[in-house]
């Protein structure tokens, strides 16, 4: 785990935050991945090229765990029941909240966006008490 | 090089990057995110820097970038501009940060775990996709109860 440590993560957010900028720069869109993904669903011909964009964070993921990564990738417990019911939340939330960790947090708050920034606090409280719920209240491991 | 063709590579460039960012950063592994967010517990604030280091980038480059008259590939930015808050941002990110505690993925881990050959990212995109159409069905609803709400106002 040694190798994780703060400088390794801090590169891995830089670079996610080129990716933004570029994308921005050049295409004037915001990488907010569920507004890539539920456009990509809507398979229209405008909304297209979110495709493209999927299909590298996968090519980029590989490029990584196959290539880069100095050790593999743990591979979580499976877990159906988390995957279900917090999968529902968050396509839910993200609808209506038109937004993720993505989306609000890396291009909202670049932007100095409120609802943004509102966003992200509202989603990181909650995501900690729920933590703290599920392993400290109901000592379960999910 | 025809600007169609220059705007698709910048996306597929744009997506590894991230890609690349999500497997350096490990959000791509649901344990350690989930320890992030377990701050009574044996809190590892790591990941903390993962959104640090990209918005330290986006604050900077984006002040430079939303002033010009139009990005360099495209005809204008695609960029929101509402600034309300309403209560569907705030109860929806609140949703969005239940499941994001229970499971351990937001959307862009969720697509790209799919590398590891596991099956809890299929399985919480297939949910993720449920969760979508749903607040789209419901949001829906809500803006035509609005409309023939002011429609009846109008009317009177």
């Amino acid at each position: 785990m040694a190798a994780f440590n703060w400088v390794t993560v801090l590169s891995g957010g830089i670079l996610i935050g080129v990716s933004a900028t570029l994308l921005l720069a050049f295409n004037g869109r915001i990488a907010g991945i569920s507004g890539m993904i539920n456009g990509a669903m809507t398979f229209a011909k405008a909304e297209r090229w979110r495709w493209l964009f999927l299909l590298g964070m996968v090519i980029g993921g590989a490029l990584y765990e196959y290539v880069l990564a100095p050790q593999p990738t743990p591979h979580s417990t499976f877990a159906p029941g988390a995957m279900i019911g917090g999968g529902i939340l968050v396509g839910l939330g993200t609808r209506l909240g038109n937004g993720c960790t993505s989306g609000h947090g890396v291009c909202g708050l670049g932007r100095l966006s409120v609802r943004s920034l509102v966003a992200v606090l509202t989603f990181l409280t909650t995501a900690m008490i729920t933590v703290f719920i599920v392993r400290h209240v109901l000592l379960l491991t999910l | 090089m025809n600007t169609h063709i220059k705007a698709n590579l910048v996306v597929l460039v744009t997506g590894v990057l991230f890609g690349l960012g999500l497997g350096i950063s490990q959000m791509i592994d649901r344990d350690r995110v989930l320890g992030f967010l377990d701050i009574t517990g044996v809190w590892d604030p790591t990941l903390l820097f993962v959104l640090l280091g990209a918005v330290a980038v986006t604050v900077i480059t984006f002040r430079f970038i939303l002033p010009l008259p139009h990005p360099w590939l495209a005809d204008r930015f695609y960029v929101p501009t509402r600034n309300d808050i309403d209560w569907p941002l705030v109860i929806g990110a609140a949703i969005f940060g239940i499941g994001w505690g229970i499971s351990g993925y937001c959307p862009g881990p969720g697509i790209t775990a799919w590398v590891l050959g596991i099956a809890n990212p299929v399985l919480f995109m297939l949910a993720f996709l449920v969760g979508s159409w749903a607040g789209q069905w419901y949001l829906g609803q809500r803006r035509d109860r609005r409309s023939a709400a002011s429609q009846a106002s109008q009317s009177e």
